[in-house]
């Protein structure tokens, strides 16, 4: 919804990933996910029970340039939600893919959702 | 190609290497491909490489695995990429370029030529068999001239001709360098140092001649060539390459009328414009405040600036200029540590003084350069020895103040023990190698405000790189926040308010079996409840010591780190290592002959670690479960390599074969390593048994120690290989088998239920209040009467076990998770490997 980047992302489109069985609760999975830009590797982190309930964020970690993020442990940290990377521990926020240790370090984050047990993502 | 793009200006970039690549990236990064059709030329035909690590070239690494990008990058970016294509002139009027191929227009354009190796105009330097050291093409032909000599030659003492000279030593050829100034790499180190690396080198089988100037090549008599020096010494070679510095190839820029500087190299402006506002130039090339920069680091710094440069314009902000670069160097060539700071020589410094320290034994050599007032570092020289190098760059980069005794920054430590504990550490010690950080720099961090690890870490960037300093950073905080009167909150994390120690008994005693339930409990209120990083492994060891169910378990599964969670350990691309059991590291050769059928099958790399194993590399996510169903099926079972767990018995051979062994000490490292098996601890275990006093198995660096006596075994504890290596002390003398076992089931109980967070059995007893007396007397007498229900425990992990690996491939939906993808098949494309010593590993 938000229009700050609609302007970018005017071609997305949203498409079906799995199912809410393929996740794994209060974890990660990785997903490919067919952008405009081409197929793009997709964290998918799934927190039944809290307010907003799954997330999508880029599954290659920058820091060690392996495709690994949906590896890593979720948490919380001060208020955020993070999941740490397993190579070198780095902290990104699932909610915009912020790298708690480096400002100049953001993943990118798709918006993910559930149409009843299926698992959708606007790439 | 196309029609001019109407609405984008053209910039045309010429040159395709290192800093003309980086260039490229930097617009890409800043979004230049919106405002710029992009045209990159470059003559050779490969993309940009990694010119740094050319050398590796010879040994083994392809032009691949050096390319530093692909074409699908230049193209998915839009940007034209030209190779095979040199532009030959630059009309400036026209603001066109020519190439054999065509002409391009241009809006801007950036000259990344770079630069090319000099020759000395020596008569004869255009024989056959005379060549430079600088692309790829060139090694090409230096290999394929290897072919038919015996020896070589390299003109030239510097930095790439002790590159190229131990490359052509690779090539089996015997080599010599020869050098005009009077000592080797004559900008990094003075006489001195020279001498030390003239004596490394030719310990090495390279010989060295300094002080000669060639005068002609001629034909040789019993080689192609020969090398007539100005005192009409000769020296006979096959084979010569020219490694005698760099130019800047300014050659377009002269010939379309731009600045060029008296020694070469376009002249270029802060903002990297040459004195056409419309031409730019980078790298080697570009002659800033009268200097040319050889190094890679500053041609990186140029090629953001002129990005910058070329997007203020387009979009009218302005941030980035170039202002200099630090030539500070730390190098390794031919395994000879080579350091240079600031103003090595000193010569650039009125009123330098020196210190030197010269250990002709140690072959090191180190050299400080102070300010006149004695204050300031301004450079320093090593050879022999680089550990001083990140230290003494610290006190140059931030100006620090210099200690009253300067000569202390290179003299050899004199401290003969071990340095136990935080307080012992000298300020200069360094925490945290990835970043520089030291003990001075966390107690200024402190001193300015930080009051929590957390703040440190954000301040210093400390343990935040490969992450090995953590335990060492933490004990130091604690340590200096503790003499500073502030009461160290020892929480787990922010999201329990109790000790590891705290949480261990609150499990036990309250019988908790999750972690949601610790958290409903016991967690703090404030958070989300989700846990963290850290406490979320912790409780799961927790749990698993008390009570050792599946790790893999639904409940437990989002607790584990990745090694855990996949039960194999992750290396640096994704992929992970394997590595079976083989208690007490014997192996039947049916066993072996699997271990390497699963290797070949699954392409792994394979390697014996120093625990007795065979660990297999590389392993795909999705292949795991089908490696470890055909191990199985061999009757292997997992190896608990990933877990802070019991990681492997060694033993030497014993008295089943060796002439000295009074024990059997295979057996009874593979009872050990079977009675132990899966126990989770605050940090990995590993034991040790000998048949002899000779102690082949090393046990004196273990957690426990097994030596065998006449009499049976004795038993040592709370030793440590590692990075602060530590001896086991002594704990219990000529023991029965049974009684080895009770007071080793206690022993290792009592650090489960004690011990702080990824703290290992050595840090465990340093920090233990009552020392070893203390230990024994828990452990030997039983003085807190404890021992039975330690007993207990132990029996209950022992009883519990089973092998992680066949409880998780019996189990589809466990299997689940062991997908690289969700939803496609296909694999990550991003693990790459090349190869190296006959094997693969991640390129």
């Amino acid at each position: 919804m938000s229009s700050a980047i609609a302007a970018k992302t005017m071609t997305q489109t949203w498409q079906t990933l799995c199912t809410r069985a393929d996740l794994v609760p209060y974890s990660g999975i990785a997903a490919w996910v067919e952008t405009p830009e081409g197929p793009a590797q997709a964290a998918i982190f799934y927190l039944p029970g809290y307010e907003q309930e799954l997330y999508a964020i880029d599954h290659h970690d920058p820091f060690s340039h392996a495709n690994v993020i949906a590896r890593g442990i979720v948490g919380d940290i001060k208020g955020q939600l993070v999941v740490a990377s397993p190579i070198y521990k780095q902290h990104f926020r699932l909610e915009d893919g912020q790298c708690l240790e480096d400002d100049s370090v953001a993943l990118r984050t798709w918006k993910v959702s559930f149409k009843g047990d299926e698992v959708w993502i606007e790439a | 190609m196309n029609t001019p793009n109407a609405t984008k200006s053209q910039l045309i970039v010429i040159g395709n290497g290192m800093v003309g690549h980086h260039l490229v990236e930097q617009l890409v990064e800043q979004g230049a491909t919106e405002h710029y059709e992009i045209t990159v030329f470059g003559e050779e035909r490969h993309l940009a490489y990694d010119r740094v690590h050319l050398s590796e070239y010879f040994s083994g690494r392809d032009a691949d695995s050096l390319a530093l990008s692909t074409a699908e990058y230049y193209a998915e970016h839009g940007i034209a990429l030209r190779l095979s294509e040199a532009v030959t002139a630059i009309d400036r009027d026209k603001s066109e370029v020519t190439t054999p191929q065509g002409r391009y227009a241009y809006d801007r354009l950036v000259l990344a030529t770079g630069s090319y190796p000099f020759v000395p105009p020596i008569p004869g330097n255009d024989r056959e068999g005379c060549l430079v050291y600088r692309t790829l093409e060139d090694l090409d032909a230096i290999r394929a001239m290897a072919e038919t000599a015996n020896t070589g030659v390299v003109v030239g003492g510097g930095l790439l001709g002790l590159e190229a000279a131990n490359a052509l030593r690779g090539l089996n050829l015997d080599t010599a360098v020869v050098e005009f100034a009077p000592r080797l790499m004559p900008m990094q180190v003075d006489s001195e140092g020279g001498e030390l690396l003239r004596e490394k080198i030719e310990s090495l089988g390279v010989q060295v001649l300094t002080g000669r100037a060639t005068q002609e090549i001629v034909d040789g008599e019993a080689s192609r060539h020969r090398m007539v020096f100005q005192d009409d010494k000769v020296l006979e070679t096959d084979l010569i390459v020219f490694s005698a510095g760099i130019r800047p190839r300014d050659d377009l820029a002269r010939d379309c009328g731009l600045e060029i500087g008296e020694r070469g190299g376009v002249v270029i402006d802060d903002r990297c414009l040459t004195n056409d506002p419309a031409i730019l130039a980078v790298g080697e090339v570009a002659l800033w405040n009268n200097s040319i920069f050889g190094l890679v680091a500053p041609g990186y710094q140029m090629a953001k600036a002129a990005a910058a440069t070329l997007l203020a314009t387009a979009s009218g902000s302005q941030d980035g200029s170039f202002k200099g670069a630090d030539m500070s160097t730390k190098l390794k060539l031919m395994g000879v540590d080579v350091g240079s700071i600031g103003d090595a020589h000193g010569d650039r410094t009125p009123g330098a003084r020196m210190f030197r320290f010269l250990d002709p034994i140690k072959q090191q050599y180190r050299k400080l350069v102070v300010s006149s007032d004695g204050k300031r570092l301004v450079g320093a020289m090593l050879v022999g020895d680089n550990s001083y190098y990140d230290t003494l760059l610290q006190y140059y980069a931030n100006r620090m103040d210099l200690p009253e005794d300067p000569a202390a920054l290179i003299l050899p430590s004199s401290e003969g023990a071990p340095t136990l504990g935080p307080d012992a550490l000298p300020e200069t010690a360094m925490i945290c190698s990835c970043h520089n950080v030291t003990k001075g720099d966390i107690c200024a961090t402190l001193d300015a405000g930080a009051v929590d690890l957390g703040a440190v870490k954000g301040e210093t960037k400390a343990s935040t790189g490969c992450g090995g300093c953590a335990a060492l950073l933490k004990s130091v905080v604690d340590h200096e926040l503790e003499a500073r009167g502030v009461e160290v909150d020892k929480s787990i994390c922010e999201h329990f308010a109790h000790t590891r120690q705290e949480l261990y008994d609150i499990v036990r005693v309250e019988g908790i079996k999750t972690f949601s339930e610790l958290m409903e409990k016991h967690g703090s209120a404030e958070s989300h409840r989700l846990g963290c990083d850290i406490c979320k492994p912790a409780v799961a060891s927790i749990l698993a010591s008390c009570f050792n169910e599946p790790i893999t378990d639904a409940a437990h599964i989002p607790l584990q780190d990745t090694n855990d969670t996949f039960m194999a350990n992750m290396q640096k691309n994704g992929t992970y290592s394997v590595v079976p059991r083989v208690p007490g590291g014997e192996i039947t050769p049916d066993k072996l002959v699997v271990l390497g059928q699963v290797a070949q099958k699954y392409a792994l790399y394979t390697k014996v670690t120093g625990g007795q194993r065979i660990d297999l590399f590389g392993a795909r996510l999705e292949d795991l479960p089908a490696i470890w169903g055909e191990l199985i099926e061999a009757g292997f079972e997992t190896g608990h390599a990933y877990g802070k767990s019991l990681r492997t018995v060694k033993s030497c051979v014993g008295s089943t074969w060796c002439r000295y062994g009074v024990q059997d000490s295979v057996g009874m490292a593979i009872q050990l390593e079977h009675r132990y098996k899966g126990l989770r601890a605050p940090h990995k275990i590993k034991f040790g048994v000998s048949g002899c006093t000779r102690e082949c198995a090393e046990a004196q660096s273990k957690d426990i120690g097994v030596i065998a006596t006449e009499n049976g075994w004795n038993l040592y504890v709370c030793g440590n290989g590692g990075m602060r290596p530590r001896h086991a002390e002594l704990f219990a003398t000529d023991l029965a088998d049974e009684q080895l076992y009770r007071i080793i089931d206690r022993f290792l109980m009592f650090y489960i239920r004690t011990a702080d967070r990824l703290q290992r059995t050595s840090v465990w007893r340093e920090n233990l209040d009552g020392g070893l007396d203390y230990l024994k007397e828990v452990i030997l007498e039983d003085s807190l009467g404890i021992g039975e229900e330690l007993d207990r425990q132990m029996q209950t992990v022992i009883d519990a076990y089973e092998c992680e690996w066949a409880n998780a491939i019996s189990d589809p939906e466990k299997l689940k998770r062991f997908r690289s993808f969700v939803n496609d098949a296909r694999p990550d494309p991003d693990i790459i490997y090349t190869t190296e010593r006959g094997q693969l590993r991640p390129a």
